[in-house]
């Protein structure tokens, strides 16, 4: 096709290291420079927002009130963020798709030839990641709250009730730390079915095989798991046998670290 | 210059590349070679730092290329063309290398030009062909306008026109003083573009050597000749050093002796000559001899494996 001559070596032009704001620039580009990531995005402010619009128009209505079965919404703000569950779900994808999509593609090797000390690719991918994820669900429970609040009319919560922007926030920390959870799991499993299911595992079935094979007198470890945690901080009401919202941010927090401390350590140990 | 001493990796108890020690110079082409599964391609990732070596050590330019705070423009290489997003453009793919090392977007360009990829460059990888994923492959190893190009089975899925002009790109970055490294397990392709080897067999070192010396070293030459006076002739340049073999009535293939020498004697002597040719053995029967006994996957004809 074409045959272009290059320059000879000693008139190239100046060039400029690899630090920690260019790999985040990189970082950017690969996050947006993808469809599915995209996809996934949106995939999870719609049910962020949908499906809080749908358990607030049928709040208080007399009718059965929405949400996942057994987990019924009891207060108006519970009622609008009840699409958390299933927006995770999509965020938690998205996590995982981010981090292990470079090890299923092959990328890994381009980017880490690029980036050889390794570890600034990781830092970069959960900047980008927290930053996007965070703003994108801080924005979508807003905006679900404040429409959702609408629709319940008089029974509903206002901005200014305690609690409530303690709920908003920690629902976009508690998303975004899922996805996070997502994205070290898949830089640990270097596997998207695995990250996936591991993570979905620990999110949604852990807490209920844990409740039936604890023995009674165990039964206060349950409230340290990763998704019981993450409830003690989204909640508006603290319910019996729960952590408090900062203890359990706390905890959360510590699982997410966890998880990514392994991750850096596989990232800078293994062969890619 | 790529610097590697004692390099050693092991899998398990399976040892892919064993204590091998080379230098590879900047200004000429040096070809990698070695059968399937010699340990070229794990040699190489160990270079870039992609792979831990078990053992030893390997530098570019004197640093390990992990130490290099612009690795881009160091060391560029191709070691696996399908070392791409599929989802992403080649554009994308290209943008997202350079940011790394704060290349700027005309650069991104220029290599999409100069592997000719500018009507697919917007296009999704996954779509690519074999060899349009070879030429994006190139493009990423290009983008830091390095000092080393490596480069790894840089022709496969090339159509001919593809491999001809690889061939020129690898000259052109040599004559500018480049490093190029490039693996291949085909000799006859090494023979036309590089002017050093190093062979390797089951991860062993089995020649550091210029091209010339590996055809001298490997390939016995001999010389054909035909004359219709050939008992007065094989007479005349038989002696101690030179073998000569008779071939059919009145052709000998002579080895030790060279064909200007056959000549002279001949005409010296009033014989006449039909035919003097200097026989080659191919390169590739050169290799195949060399590194018969390192091969890792042996291919058995059906008959002998019963």
């Amino acid at each position: 096709m074409t045959t272009a001559t290059l320059e000879p070596v000693a008139t190239a032009r100046p060039r400029k290291r690899v630090d920690q704001a260019r790999v985040i620039r990189s970082e950017w580009i690969k996050f947006w420079s993808v469809r599915s990531t995209v996809i996934t995005l949106l995939v999870a402010v719609v049910l962020l927002i949908g499906f809080g619009l749908l358990a607030s128009s049928m709040f208080g209505d007399g009718s059965e009130p929405g949400g996942p079965p057994g987990n019924e919404p009891t207060d108006p703000i519970s009622a609008s963020l009840t699409g958390t569950n299933f927006a995770l779900l999509a965020f938690g994808t998205l996590g995982v798709l981010f981090m292990a999509g470079e090890y299923s593609t092959g990328m890994i090797r381009s980017s880490l030839a690029a980036v050889p000390k390794r570890l600034p690719m990781l830092w970069a991918k959960i900047a980008v990641f927290t930053v996007v994820v965070f703003t994108v669900a801080l924005a979508a429970s807003a905006i679900v709250f404040t429409a959702g609040q609408a629709i319940i009319g008089d029974g509903g919560a206002s901005w200014s009730d305690p609690g409530v922007t303690r709920a908003v926030v920690g629902t976009a920390g508690l998303l975004t730390g899922s996805g996070l959870l997502g994205l070290g799991l898949g830089a640990l499993l270097r596997s998207t079915p695995g990250a996936i299911t591991t993570l979905f595992g620990v999110m949604f079935l852990l807490a209920m095989v844990a409740a039936l094979l604890i023995p009674e007198s165990w039964s206060d470890a349950v409230q340290y798991l990763p998704s019981e945690a993450g409830n003690a901080f989204t909640a508006v009401t603290q319910a019996d046998g729960t952590l408090s919202p900062l203890a359990g941010l706390a905890v959360f927090g510590g699982y997410i670290a966890a998880t990514v401390g392994a991750a850096a350590w596989r990232i800078k140990r293994s062969d890619v | 210059m790529i610097e590697v001493h004692d390099l050693t990796k092991r899998y398990g108890d399976q040892t892919a590349v064993d204590g091998l020690t080379f230098t590879v110079k900047p200004g000429i082409v040096t070809g990698f070679l070695g059968p399937n599964g010699a340990g070229k391609s794990t040699t190489m990732r160990m270079i870039l730092g992609l792979d831990r070596p078990t053992a030893g050590t390997a530098t570019v330019n004197g640093r390990p290329y992990e130490d290099h705070p612009d690795p881009l423009h160091q060391a560029g290489a191709l070691l696996d063309a399908k070392a791409v997003h599929t989802g992403r453009s080649a554009y994308r793919h290209l943008h997202a290398l350079a940011a790394t090392t704060g290349i700027p977007k005309s650069r991104v360009d220029e290599v999409i030009d100069i592997v000719g990829l500018h009507q697919v460059a917007r296009k999704r990888v996954g779509g690519f062909s074999l060899g349009m994923g070879q030429r994006l492959g190139i493009a990423s190893a290009l983008l830091g306008d390095p000092d080393v190009v490596i480069l790894d089975e840089p022709t496969n899925g090339l159509d001919p026109e593809g491999v001809l002009w690889i061939r020129n790109l690898m000259r052109d970055l040599a004559s500018q003083g480049r490093t190029v490294f490039v693996s291949s397990h085909l000799m006859s392709e090494m023979a036309l573009t590089a002017e050093h080897l190093i062979v390797i067999g089951k991860g062993r070192m089995i020649a550091d050597t210029s091209v010339s010396g590996f055809i001298e070293t490997a390939a016995n030459e001999s010389v054909r000749v035909r004359s219709p006076h050939a008992n007065a002739l094989h007479d005349l340049i038989t002696g101690p050093g030179t073998t000569v073999l008779s071939v059919d009535r009145g052709l000998f293939e002579v080895t030790g002796m060279s064909a200007e020498d056959i000549g002279d004697r001949a005409a010296a002597a009033g014989i006449p000559i039909h035919e003097l040719t200097v026989v080659r053995p191919s390169l590739e029967e050169a290799f195949m001899e060399l590194t018969k006994d390192a091969v890792e996957y042996q291919s058995t004809l059906i008959g002998e494996a019963r």
